[in-house]
């Protein structure tokens, strides 16, 4: 039995900089079956407990040892609806490969690379997902995210006929517009798409609800329930002077430009801003995929974050390679103006942080050191603040109860104050992550065919 | 799919286009936006409804021919078809109660006013339209504004056409002649900076149609940011109509130059043959 765990084939850093590929290139056969076999197989199944959506994680992979690679593929897809992404994009430090009993024995399982080598290895061979008989009823997914999608394709599996409105002009929500090409290419999210598509699942694209059309006029074209995958897109700021100079961008337009409007492709329609010195605020996923694009775009790039290394929420190996690609990492600083010149960015001033007690995140709260202002060279802010919900729909539906920042009240099924609606995902949890989202949506696919089949709807 | 039903030259670089759109057309009125595509490749271009038909499933939208994109959406013809339309988006104007009013347009911006007057005219307020041209060539609307409005002044900045001088001064004569209860203008920044400076002595409610930069016109990617007030709002969710003394407009008009050296780059890739208003928003009218 192989002792540490397997690898993973990466484009090299000095290459990869230059083009938005994908980096991480995937296990071959070989390598996905040395690394199922480092597999014990344990009792207690800690990985599966660890797993949001309960994917049987000890059963796929002892598939994979036996070289059973379909099969091994219809477990992953038994509980998870989009294993290719999840594969790729889930926090697994956290989750199930956190769990692993065999972290101090080479590693844990790199089940996720393993999720993924199944995926891709099902869509490579190609298959027709089974069709349910139709029920005869419509359900209406408004949003095309992670949350959206997963609902949809658990309610198209139960024999509904599903359309999915999405507000852009290509679906995949913050799968198309924020994870870049290089960390989730766009054929994969594509080929979700059209699975769904052959399953029946109906896309209708932009389409604004809550301005095209309301909730209520949903209902009222026949749809017995409408689940809202709204997502939280609204971009958060820091409130300092000069952030609205020329040379300040959100994360979400930044990523939008590069990975939804294709701007970095030669003589693209849309522009992307070419800097030389970017500063990314935040320290997660979304911080890390804008400082790795402003990279391959050609900048220096550092990514300034108010607390320690230790508490990045981002991914551990975006982190990774993130430094290997020559990003730097400002940590304990926190920014506090926009340095410009004549409207345009010139630099960032910035406090020194210091670490307090455990705030309500469980996280040490930074607090700003007495006279460490300093400045740094910039020429384009990135904020990578998180994101709040999206208000339209809330604003425009009578009736739907929402709470602090506007989040839709659901309960854990998903079901809001309003018969009929149900809701899930970052609308309802505030940003968290792809696979809680998918979970979101899976629960409220089962709730609203329970409430249908009751005859409640 | 959103076919282009009609197309009109009004004049040499500003063309009115009909294009099929039920989802848009449904629920469109006086004030709100649709972003379109022309093709695959193409930006997401955001157009202010100029007018939209319920029964025929349309909107008809006004653009400027400035830069990369417009150029690409201007070669598509009546009976072809635009990538991409989405709509409405933003808020409709708040109308509802007044009873006299001006409506200030400035270049390709009075393709926003007409409908805004005509939306007027039709809840019987007595409207004065006020529309400026840099030149007697470019002048669009002219004889659709005479019929709506209750007063009509018409201005060049060469004088060749109207009255010679900019908006502020017909507008500035009706407002010392006359109680209003609401000006609205919409154009090129700069000038709708002005309209709010005339305004301001006479604490005239004024409300300015903004144009910054967008992307997707849902509240997603904050690029269409503002202050008013001191406070951050976004365009296409918030607005676009804010209120005209609280806007800073010298923020905006930054803002409005973030992609100056890449437009200038697609326009000579394109062609020569246009050249950019001084409306520089992302708004292309
Ligand atoms: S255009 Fe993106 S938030 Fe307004």
């Amino acid at each position: 039995m192989n002792n540490s765990r397997i690898p993973m084939p990466v484009q090299a850093p000095e290459e990869r900089i230059k083009n938005f590929s994908e980096v991480a290139l995937g296990y071959n056969e070989e390598a996905a079956i040395s690394e199922a076999e480092r597999c014990m197989n344990c009792k207690t199944h800690p990985c599966t407990a660890a797993c949001p959506v309960g994917v049987r994680i000890p059963e796929f992979i002892a598939c994979i040892k036996e070289g059973r690679f379909e099969e091994a593929y219809s477990v992953v897809r038994a509980d998870n609806a989009l294993p290719a992404v999840c594969g790729r994009v889930c926090p697994q430090e956290r989750q199930c490969e956190g769990s692993c009993l065999r972290q101090k024995a080479g590693g844990p399982i790199a089940i996720g690379r393993l999720e993924r080598f199944v995926a891709d290895r099902h869509a490579a061979q190609g298959g027709t997902p089974s069709k349910a008989p139709a029920s005869g009823r419509k359900v209406a997914v408004v949003g095309s995210g992670p949350a959206g999608l997963a609902c949809a394709g658990e309610l198209a599996a139960r024999g509904y006929a599903v359309t999915v409105f999405e507000a852009l002009h290509l679906a995949g929500g913050v799968l198309a517009y924020g994870i870049p090409e290089f960390r989730l290419p766009k054929r994969i999210v594509n080929q979700e798409i059209a699975a769904l598509e052959e399953m029946g699942v109906t896309f209708v694209k932009n389409a604004v609800i809550g301005r095209s059309l309301t909730v209520s006029e949903l209902r009222a074209e026949g749809f017995a329930a409408v689940f809202l995958g709204t997502g939280a897109g609204l971009p958060n700021f820091m409130n300092i002077p000069g952030e609205n100079a020329r040379g300040v961008f959100s994360a979400n337009e930044y990523l939008t430009r590069i990975n939804l409007m294709k701007a970095y492709e030669e003589d693209a329609e849309t522009p992307v801003f070419r800097a030389k010195q970017v500063a990314v605020v935040g320290g997660g996923n979304v911080a890390m995929d804008a400082a790795r694009c402003a990279r391959r775009l050609g900048a220096e790039v550092t990514v300034v974050y108010r607390r320690s290394e230790e508490e990045l929420p981002a991914r551990r190996e975006e982190v990774e390679h993130a430094r290997e690609e020559g990003i730097g990492f400002a940590f304990l600083t926190n920014p506090v103006e926009v340095l410009t010149r004549e409207g345009d960015v010139c630099g960032l001033r910035c406090v020194k942080m210091q670490l307090g007690a455990p705030d309500a995140s469980g996280r040490r709260r930074p607090t700003a050191v007495a006279g460490s202002e300093h400045d740094r060279a910039a020429d384009c802010v990135i904020m990578a603040l998180g994101t709040s919900p999206n208000p339209l729909i809330g604003q425009t539906t009578e009736g739907l109860e929402l709470r602090g920042r506007g989040e839709i009240f659901a309960d854990e099924n998903g079901r809001t104050s309003l018969r009929g609606v149900y809701a899930g995902g970052d609308a309802v949890t505030g940003a968290a992550t792809v696979i809680l989202a998918m979970g979101a949506g899976k629960r409220a696919a089962r709730a609203i065919d329970e409430d249908i089949r009751s005859g409640i709807l | 799919m959103y076919r282009i039903l009609k197309k009109q030259k009004l004049n040499a670089s500003v063309v009115r286009m009909e294009i099929e759109a039920p989802l848009a057309a449904k629920h469109a009125r006086a004030g709100q936006f649709v972003i379109l595509r022309a093709d695959a490749r193409g930006e997401r271009i955001p157009l202010t409804i100029a007018a939209s038909d319920k029964a025929r499933g349309t909107v008809t939208v006004i653009y400027q021919i400035v830069g990369g994109a417009t150029m690409s959406l201007d070669r598509l013809e009546a009976g072809e078809c635009v990538a991409d339309l989405t709509g409405p988006l933003g808020r409709p104007s708040a109308i509802e109660g007044l009873k006299r009013v001006v409506v200030v347009g400035g270049g390709v911006g009075c393709a926003i006013a007409l409908p805004l007057v005509r939306a007027l005219h039709e809840q019987g307020s007595y409207v004065v339209a006020i529309a400026g041209f840099r030149t007697a060539e470019i002048v669009i609307l002219e004889e659709e504004f005479s019929a709506l409005a209750d007063e009509f002044y018409l201005t060049t900045d060469d004088g060749t056409r109207g009255e010679h001088g900019n908006v502020c001064m017909p507008l500035a004569r009706c407002i010392e002649g006359g109680k209003f209860d609401a000006v609205f203008t919409i154009g090129p920044l700069p000038m709708m900076k002005f309209v709010a400076k005339t305004t301001e002595p006479y604490k005239i409610p004024t409300i300015a149609s903004m144009n910054p930069i967008m992307i997707d016109g849902t509240g997603m990617c904050g690029c269409c940011r503002l202050t008013v007030g001191g406070e951050r709002k976004f365009a296409c969710v918030d607005g676009p109509e804010f209120d005209a003394h609280l806007i800073d407009f010298d923020e905006a008009i930054a803002r409005s130059r973030t992609y100056r050296a890449f437009e200038a780059a697609a326009r000579a890739r394109h062609c020569n043959l246009y050249q950019r208003s001084e409306n520089e928003g992302g708004r292309y009218e």
